[in-house]
């Protein structure tokens, strides 16, 4: 047996034991991704139910339930990002697609024009997801996302048929400090989205967090309560929120919503 | 000697049943505190957290213990650490595979596993220098005593702080009509330590071997 302090095995035993863990740890991340995947479908299928209200933070539906309520209530739509067109599949399957993951092809996804909200890159096609009801389409769900302090936001915002009032919001993949930016996953403070308009009389984003406490929605209908302790995480979020509402996110396609030409 | 007894002799059973009461890493060795204050507000949080201490320091133990007598001692501390949390990432991947919801809540805590010096310690103390099978009967028995632990703070904190046992609501709630007014401090981080010293008392006080001499 060759010394146990000799350099060279020293090294060629670092090395073994490296090559051992990394095969242990490739092998369980390539084996479980495919059932990772569908967690996270189903995970963001749940979000979208949450943001437009159709089950509250605190109920916990099995995964049938869960997938009949999105599939008797939900109808995905995609749209061109850039015009606000609505586009036909073409090869994509609206169930599973997700805009965050084409970020890096460069035939589905374009450079995201200047921008403070932490975006670099834009899918081409955006997916929406409208809430069907007795009376047509009630609301209109659309992801959103952008930079905060330590990683993406990755979330959904709920509008109502005027594509102007908050029905709802959630933030289902956030790296934030847990206890203070962390709580832009708190439904408590979700829930004081409610009812905020995201457009002014003349149509330009208002919709931001800002410091210290806002009022009641029908009084400071703009505002959001700022989270104490975490200025950056909700300077993040008024920047990604201002950013998807402006003409270089969802401006235009909510415009031809709000004609009700997308429906 | 009989072949059960070389796979659970005398020697063996001391070294899985020890460091449950005797030698329990928290209540005794004071050892793994900061993760038994972050997931304790749960029941189901806390025994996902003891079920994955328990794997990874059984198998850490195992390999440890496997290779100790070609570990170069120079670089004994990093492999025990890579072999740690590489155990640390599968035991996440299959949390995110299999209980999906829940891994989102416990991610930041199952990644800091690895700095869970009960892991590290038994590794470093009890695996370099004894057998594969007896490092890992003793890696399955401070999962175990962690465990034990954590589930008796999370069983007090969500029971006390929200009237709940596994999500079940068991003591009704004032503010749902009941007779029960929650206790928010429970649900605070605080209160795992005021439970946590207070089953260390008791447990000195049961076996009073345990007291060290001042």
């Amino acid at each position: 047996m060759p010394k146990l302090d000799s350099t060279r095995y020293t090294i060629l035993f670092a090395a073994a034991v490296c090559v051992v863990c990394a095969l242990v740890v490739s092998l369980a991340a390539v084996g479980l991704s495919e059932r990772q995947d569908a967690n996270a479908r189903l995970y963001r299928q749940k979000n979208v139910l949450l943001a437009a209200g159709l089950i509250e933070p605190d109920e916990r539906p099995s995964t049938s339930e869960l997938l009949r309520i999105f599939d008797e209530n939900i109808e995905i739509g995609l749209i061109d990002l850039a015009t606000g067109d609505k586009v036909e599949p073409k090869g994509l399957d609206p169930r599973s697609y997700d805009p965050r993951k084409v970020r890096n092809d460069p035939t589905m996804s374009r450079p995201a024009p200047p921008n403070n909200a932490g975006l670099l890159r834009l899918p081409n096609t955006g997916v929406v997801y409208y809430v069907k009801g007795a009376k047509g389409i009630e609301q209109v769900v659309l992801p959103i996302e952008g930079g905060g302090m330590w990683g993406m936001l990755s979330g959904f915002i709920a509008l109502d048929r005027d594509g102007n009032t908050v029905r709802g919001l959630t933030f289902y993949e956030q790296k934030e400090t847990p206890g203070l930016g962390g709580e832009i996953s708190n439904p408590k403070w979700q829930a004081l989205w409610r009812g905020r308009k995201a457009y002014d009389a003349n149509f330009a984003p208002k919709l931001a967090v800002i410091k210290g406490a806002a009022g009641p929605p029908e009084k400071d209908p703009h505002h959001v309560d700022g989270l104490s302790g975490a200025t950056i995480t909700s300077n993040s979020v008024s920047r990604l929120v201002a950013f998807w509402f402006s003409d270089k996110g969802y401006g235009p396609y909510l415009k031809q919503f709000r004609q009700g030409a997308a429906t | 000697m009989t072949a059960s007894d070389a796979f659970m002799g005398k020697a063996e059973r001391s070294a899985l049943v020890t460091p449950i009461l005797d030698n329990n890493p928290i209540g005794v060795q004071v050892l793994g505190i900061c993760s038994a204050l972050a997931v304790t507000t749960r029941l189901d949080k806390a025994l996902v957290m003891s079920v994955a201490v328990t794997i990874v320091v059984a198998f850490a133990s195992l390999a440890v213990s496997l290779i100790r007598n070609r570990t170069p001692s120079s670089i004994r501390i990093i492999v025990q650490l890579t072999i740690i949390a590489s155990l640390v990432i599968v035991v996440d991947q299959f949390l995110k595979a299999y209980l999906f919801e829940l891994s989102l809540e416990l991610s930041v805590f199952i990644g800091l596993i690895i700095t869970n010096c009960i892991v590290m310690g038994r590794a470093e103390g009890y695996a370099m220098q004894n057998p594969p099978w007896l490092s890992m009967l003793d890696g399955v028995g401070n999962g175990l005593g962690y465990g034990l632990v954590l589930v008796l703070v999370a069983l007090a904190r969500e029971l006390f702080g929200a009237g709940r046992v596994f999500g079940v609501q068991v003591l009704p709630l004032a503010q749902d009509g009941g007779w029960y007014e929650p206790n928010g401090l429970m649900l605070l981080a605080p209160s795992a330590l005021f439970l946590v010293a207070l089953l260390i008392w008791a447990l000195r006080a049961w076996k009073p071997a345990l007291q060290e001499k001042d």
